[in-house]
This record gives structure tokens, sequence and C-alpha cells, in this order.
């Protein structure tokens, strides 16, 4: 089956999120879409999966023009989606989530899972799946989950398979059976569309690639032909540095020091298991892990949002493990979160409230009980420049900004005060490559002048490319310990450690 | 980077941009027809129970005359709106901070047993220190009474909604108890009544020089100046700004080191002090005592004024003086035409459905509203 997309225009209001695209999919063959967030990916996709209907251009299937009047008829087509995030029900099996909305049925209604886990073994057996019918989703994988999730749109027929950004949750060794699948699925002829921002992945698995930015396709090309500082300058539009200069930096005194810190979750289960670590003055300490082996804890134990259940947390020498969360703020430890919509940011809030939500009650900021804003909003319109965060004023709220120029906010916030500690938990997450360039400059600049940086991060190239060195989260524990002044250090050893070979 | 932008000045960054039409949509257009189309409803709702179009005219000028048609009614509307809008700011204040507070009954009643006890306790301190004292008790006890509430959502996690629920039906009981306790019971009457306030506990009549029958009293000057306090609390103060953090975003509150905590009960006493200001406007500005459930409902029809306000301090002055004015002019209605003030109380509903479902608005409306656009997620 051939997908053809021709003209394709989509316009909201003023702004053109798809502006004539042409676009062919063709089976056995994997399309890499590269593009950064805001460059019409996900509208075009959107388009094909009958959610959107264009504004001007046409679709083609098998060269005939097809109308979708919504996305039950995208499916009926044989195009299906898997969604970046994933679409489970947690408490039920896989069989279930699979048939979830087109269950087979028998006489007076029943329901006929026996003919759902047939079909799912089926789909297993043909594509190399491995995925058992039965299997509770909220006990599987993340890997797995999303194996489900490719199983659920081949269970409704589909031959055009679109990837949203599949690969943001796996580990290395999850990304390298996530491509055997690819392979297996472009064998038996299924066209695929790969979405992502990754240049090493689109340029490995892709047969062909398409950039998009603002709304155009800008690039076509084979990837054979195509190098990473091309991809990125065709995303970006502008020439772009991977290799982050970094001056080597005699690290100073310890500034945070951990000892045999446990830290348990709500539900009492250990999340952070006896780790000790300490990080310098002047070095950036990255802790790699696949997500939820108990870094976010660990953070939320060192920013003081969850209590420790053993051990302590010492900084510059005070012990702070039962110190508050404002206390520590005003210490000097800097934290940037993990998930800045929800507890980095207040959406409604203007782009100058955000920036002293965390030191509003700072002298510099507020008299007696009153809150100084004239104050707050001409520091505010300093550090957006500074930081480049793109805005049409300090009033704006910051819902209305660019997940980029969200996450230079918060780190503007959070660099703009006299910080000597900067906990960054994953500063960089689903940022255009632009944003997280220059991200990375601020931590490395924050470094050079003397502060200490935690930086925890699932993409390993990030914590590869910024730490001088490199703790390994596991279950909880730190397995493995990497320094880079000793060396280079080994990507695939540090990714077996992550899934946990080094235990 | 290109240059532009770099040199991207400062002024314009602080250059405040207009409220974007969609604001404007959502806090006037949408109100107003909120309103007309509760009036509309209910002219149907008369048609359908065999009131001749004629009274139905008659019924909705008389809503106007008794509103505004006359002094003596801008001083009722003024009178009905007053423990409205102070009830309403409170409740507003709790929505804010991501409370939804359905106490304010139960917070009136106490505010005004208070400042009635005070009163009639303290009589013989000039009106100076006597009006003030009995408003303070008033605010003090709405204050505690709320209070409990706070607490029990910040130790325990108990949700507000059922706490204060549960609070409202104690205050009613608590109410006749003390109401026949010999200290506060009147003398010589038998049913739950209390002693009257002097009249230097009296929140005085502004215009008896005109003519003694009109009710407005220096209970208005209260409200201004409690608009004005919440507006500077939650917009000025430090402590409103945690109260608007952990509203809009409690983990974000969190994270920046707000205490919910202290947040929440500090919250819960403003609202409840300002419900308390309510109760002690009653009972000190209408009633002159305190008798068995002399809120009459104010608690609960404040939950409507406050989100018919959006929650802003401006907002839910208009609207308590629209409540207010419904109020007013619902009784002239019931004298003039007949209609029963019941179908004010239907009207008032129907503007809280409509406010609460813009979309509604909007599909009823098209051409009130600009087209809507979405954009790229």
């Amino acid at each position: 089956m051939q997908v053809e997309l021709r003209g394709i225009t989509k316009r909201f209001g003023e702004i053109v999120a798809n502006d004539s695209i042409d676009l062919t999919i063709r089976e056995g063959e994997v399309l890499g879409l590269l593009g950064e967030n805001g460059a019409g990916k996900s509208t075009l996709m959107n388009v094909l999966c009958g959610l959107y209907s264009p504004d001007a251009g046409e679709i083609l299937i098998n060269g005939e023009p097809t109308v979708f009047r919504g996305p039950a008829d995208a499916i009926q087509a044989g195009i299906g989606m898997v969604h970046q995030h994933f679409m489970l029900v947690p408490v039920f099996s896989v069989t279930e989530n699979v048939v979830l909305g087109v269950e087979p049925t028998g006489l007076l209604d029943h329901l006929d899972l026996e003919k759902g886990r047939r079909e799912v073994r089926e789909i297993n057996e043909a594509y190399g799946l491995h995925v058992d019918p039965d299997g509770l989703i909220e006990t599987l994988p993340v890997g797995v989950q999303q194996r489900v999730e490719i199983i659920k749109v081949l269970f409704r027929s589909a031959d055009v398979l679109i990837l949203d950004e599949p690969t943001a949750v796996l580990t290395p060794q999850e990304v390298e059976e996530f491509f055997q699948i690819i392979d297996y699925l472009r064998d038996a002829g299924k066209a695929l569309v790969f979405i992502t921002h990754k240049l090493n992945e689109i340029l490995e698995i892709s047969d062909r690639i398409s950039v998009l930015r603002r709304g155009k396709i800008v690039g076509e090309g084979d990837p054979a032909e195509l190098t990473r500082p091309k991809l990125a300058e065709m995303m970006v539009g502008r020439p772009v540095t991977f290799d982050v200069a970094k001056a080597p930096v005699d690290p100073g005194p310890v500034l945070l020091d951990v000892q045999d810190l446990t830290v348990l979750r709500d539900n009492d289960e250990i999340a952070v298991d006896q780790v000790s670590l300490n990080v310098r003055s002047g070095e950036i300490v990255g802790i790699a892990g696949v997500q939820g082996n108990g870094q976010s804890a660990l953070i939320e134990t060192l920013t003081g949002l969850r209590r420790a259940a053993h051990g302590t947390v010492r900084f510059d020498g005070h012990d702070i493990t039962r110190v508050s969360v404002r206390k520590r703020h005003t210490m000097g430890i800097a934290h940037i979160p993990e998930d800045r919509q929800r507890a980095g940011l207040i959406g409604k809030f203007s782009v100058a409230e955000n920036m002293v939500l965390n030191n509003y009650y700072s002298s510099r900021f507020s008299s007696g009980p009153q809150v100084n804003w004239s104050t707050v909003h001409k520091s505010t319109a300093r550090a957006v420049q500074d930081f480049d965060v793109r805005t049409p004023s300090v009033f704006e709220p910051v819902a209305h900004l660019s997940g980029g120029n969200q996450q230079k906010l918060v780190v503007a916030r959070e660099l703009s005060r006299e910080a000597r500690l900067i906990i960054a938990g994953q500063p960089t997450r689903g940022l255009d490559v632009g944003s997280i360039e220059y991200i990375h400059e601020r931590l490395i600049e924050s470094r050079e002048q003397g502060c200490g940086v935690l930086l925890i991060s699932s993409e390993l190239d990030e914590i590869m490319a910024l730490a001088d060195r490199i703790l390994v989260m596991f279950k909880g524990h730190v397995v493995a310990e990497y320094d880079t002044a000793e060396g280079p250090v080994n990507k695939s050893s540090i990714g077996l450690a992550m899934a946990g070979a080094a235990l | 980077m290109n240059e532009t932008q770099q040199t991207m000045s400062l002024n314009h960054l602080l250059k405040a941009q207009r409220g974007g039409r969609s604001r404007f949509e959502d806090l006037v257009v949408v109100p107003i027809f909120a309103v007309i189309v509760a009036l509309i409803l209910g002219a149907l709702i008369m048609l359908a129970t065999n009131v001749e179009p004629a009274r139905i005219a008659q019924s909705y000028v008389a809503l106007l005359e008794g509103s505004v048609g006359s002094l003596n009614a801008v001083s009722e509307t003024l009178t009905a709106a007053a423990p409205l809008v102070l009830a309403g700011l409170g409740l507003a204040l709790g929505f804010r901070a991501g409370l939804f507070n359905i106490g304010a009954e139960g917070q009136i009643l106490m505010g005004g047993m208070a400042a009635v006890v005070v009163g009639f306790s303290f009589s013989s301190l000039s009106p100076m220190a006597l009006l003030p004292l009995s408003l303070l008790a008033g605010a003090l006890a709405g204050a505690l009474y709320a209070s409990i509430a706070g607490a029990l959502r910040a130790a325990t996690g108990a949700h507000e909604v059922i706490t204060t629920i549960m609070l409202n039906l104690i205050s009613y009981r608590l109410l006749d108890y003390m109401l026949r306790l010999p200290s506060v019971q009147k003398e010589g009457r038998a049913d739950p009544i209390s002693k009257s306030v002097p009249e230097a506990a009296e929140l005085p009549r502004l215009l008896s020089a005109i003519d003694p029958n009109l009710r407005v009293h220096a209970g208005v000057f209260l409200v201004l100046l409690a608009v004005v306090v919440v507006y500077w609390i939650l917009f000025r103060s430090k402590i409103g700004f945690e109260f608007r953090a952990s509203g809009e975003n409690a983990e974000a509150a969190r994270f920046a080191g707000i205490r919910s905590g202290i947040v929440i009960v500090a919250a819960m006493a403003t609202a409840g002090a300002l419900a308390g200001l309510a109760g002690a406007n009653q009972v000190l500005g209408v009633l002159g005592r305190a008798t068995p459930g002399f809120s009459a409902g104010i608690g609960f029809d404040a939950i409507a004024v406050a989100l018919l306000g959006r929650s802003h301090p401006v907002g839910v002055l208009l609207a308590g003086l629209l409540f207010g004015a419904l109020e007013a002019g619902g009784r002239q209605m019931q004298v003039d035409a007949g209609v029963s003030i019941d179908l004010i109380g239907i009207i008032q509903a129907l503007i809280i459905v409509f406010i609460a479902a813009p979309l509604l608005v909007r599909a009823i409306f098209p051409w009130g509203f600009r087209k809507t656009t979405g954009r790229e997620g």
C-alpha cells in the first residue's frame, strides 16, 4: 500500500502549521520524519490519521484520492498510529488492551477473549514481538508496553504505521530490540513513518528521510548520503555544534555529600537503596539510568521534597537531611525539576510570576508582606533577554510558550540566583536541538564558574557529552561509576549497566 | 539568533499586552449572554405555566423597577448585595487557593452570632469602639470556624467539601442551642431569639435623613474595603501569591518550597473571616439580632456569586450587585405581577449553569464570539 500526501496545507488562524507538504509513504520502507518541536510533524500526522482535515491538498491511497472524515476512516484505510504516550489500561491484560474498542464478540454480545488471544499470538509470531497475551500491562516493562501498542495497531489491520517518538522511553538495549521489530515490519511489507528528533536513530533505521521546518519540507534524502551535521542544519536552519566544548576544570571541595541514603516511595517500596555519592564544585556528575530506577526519588530527597528513610545529605559541610525545601533554595541549591509543566511552572501564570515562583519572598522582590511586582517585571525582562527566552512580553502566560522556551525560563530562574549546586533533572527532555545546545552551554558555564552540577538524564548521549563523572542507577542502587578523566567511557558498557548487567 | 531578536528591547518585554479578546469574551461576553438566556428561559417557564405574556412583561418590568427603579430599590439592592459580596469574596479567595469551601453558610452563622454576643455584652462601650469590636468578633469567629475544615484538610487530607458541609449542619444546631441559652436568649421570650444589639453596635443607616425606611447601611463601605483588601491579598501580597500558586498547580507550589498546610489553613481562615463579616453585616446592619437560620442561604448564593465573578474581587462585586438586584427586584415582581419569587431562584441557577458551560453559550450565540482557533500542541 502506498500513501501519498499532495500539497497538504493546514492553518490554525494565522499560523500555517503545514505549508503545501508533499510526502510519499511506500510499503516495505521506513520513512524518517525529522523536525524540531513545533515544526508541524504532529499536525501532519494528525491529518494523516484523520484527526484534522487539511485546508488544501489531498491524500491518495494507492493512487485513489481519499477523504478522511474522522480517525475511524483512517483506521479503516489501514493507517495506524503508535502514540508517544501509551494509551493502555494498566490493570487490563495485553489481550484486553489490544481488543479494546473492537472486541470480538459471540452470541448475546459475549466477549470472545480467546479469539483475541489467538490473534495476538499470531501477530506475535509474524513479527517477532514476544509478548505474553495474558501479561498484565502494569507489570510489563516500558519496551514491552510499546510492543503492545504496536500489536494494537496491527490487530486493526494497519498497513501504515506511524511511530511518534517511539524511542524516547527506551533504554539503548530496548532501542536495539525495537529496531529489530521495525525491520520485521518492513520486511513484512508494512509502510512505516518514524518520527523523531534524534539524528543517530533516524540515520540508522530510515530508508528515506524528510526534514520539516516551520511547516515546510526543507530537505529530503537518502540516509547513506546524509550526515548528522547536515541533518541538524536542515532541521534548525543553521549549523549546530554537537561537541560541547568543555574546558578542563579542577574540581574544588565537596559540595554535596550523600551517605548511605535510603528513600521510600509513597507505597513504602524502596526507591533509593543505600546510595552514597558526592558532587564537588566545578564538576558535573551525571546519573544515567532508565527512568523509574530511583532517580526521581533521589532528586526529591536531595531537594527536600521527600524524606530520607535512612542516611544523611550534607551540603557544604552542613547536614541538610531534614532541612526544608525553601531553606535549601536559600542555601544555594538550584533545582531544575524533571517535569517542568507539572512541577516547574504554572501554566496560567505569567512569565514574570513563574520567574519568581520560588524566590518571590526574597528581599530582592518583596518588602514586608508585599511583592514588588515592578521590580519583578524589570528583573524578569532582563533574565528573559539573557537566557534568550522567546516571549512577547513578561506578562504572557507560560502555557503559550514552546517547550524549549518554557525550559529556558526554568533554567533562567534557577541559574540567575546565587546557586552553588544545580540539580538538573532531565533538563533537555523533549526539547529541540537549538534549546538543548543552549541549555548544555549554560550548564557547562555554571561548572566553569565553580558550581557543582548533578545531572540526571535518561539520554545517555547527554550524560556522555556533559558529565565529568558518570554514575549508573539501577533498581535504586548505584551499580557503576565512570570517571571521564581516566579515559574515554565505553557507551555500551554504560548501556549494559543501565539494564542491570553489572549486578 | 538574529539581530532583531537580540536587540528586542526591555521596554517591549515590559509592555503589558491587551488582555486577549478571548479573555474579554470569557469575563464579560459570556456572563452577559448567560443572564440574557436565563431571563429568556425564565419567560418560557412562565409561559409554560400559563402566565399570560402581558404579565410576563409586567413581571420583568417589576424586576427592573424593584432593583434599580427608585432610590428605595437601589437601597434594597445594595442591602441584599452586601453580604453576598463579602461572603463571595471569601469563597473566591478560597477558589483561587484551590479550596472549594461550601461552608460560608456556617461561617456566616458563627460570625453573626459572635458579633451579636459581643454587641449586647459590651453595650456600655461607645459606638467608636463597640462597632469595630463586634465586626472583629464576627470575622474572628468565622475565621476560626473555617480553620477547623482547613486544619482537617492540612493534617489529614479530609476534603473540605465534606467537612464544610458537615460544619454547616453543626452550625445550624449550634445556633439553635445557643439562642436558647439564658445569657443569649431575649428576656421574656420562649422562642429561640437573641437579645438585640444596642444602637452603638449597629451599622448606621446611610440615608435615614432622606427616608428612615431606606435600609442601606454602612456595610457597603465594608464591602468596598473588602474588595480592595482581597484584591491586594491576591495580586500584591506574598501570601496571595502562595494562595494562587497552590491553587493553580499544587505540585509546582510544593517544588517551589511553599508549604501547602500553612496555605490551606490561612486561605480557609481568610475566607471564613470574610464570611463571618458577612454574618456580622447582616445582624448589625439589617436584623439587629440573631434568629434561627438568619443566614437565609446567603452562604450558598455566595458560591454562585464567586463563580459568576470568576473569583476576581471586582467580578465578585459586580456579580453580587446583580444577585442583590435580582433579589430586590424579585420581591417587587412578586408584589406587582404575582409571580413567585421562586422564579428568581430558577433564573439565578440558570445563570450559573450557563456560566459554567461557556461552550453552550458560544453555541447559542455564535455571532457574539470570534471563531476559536486551535494551535499545534
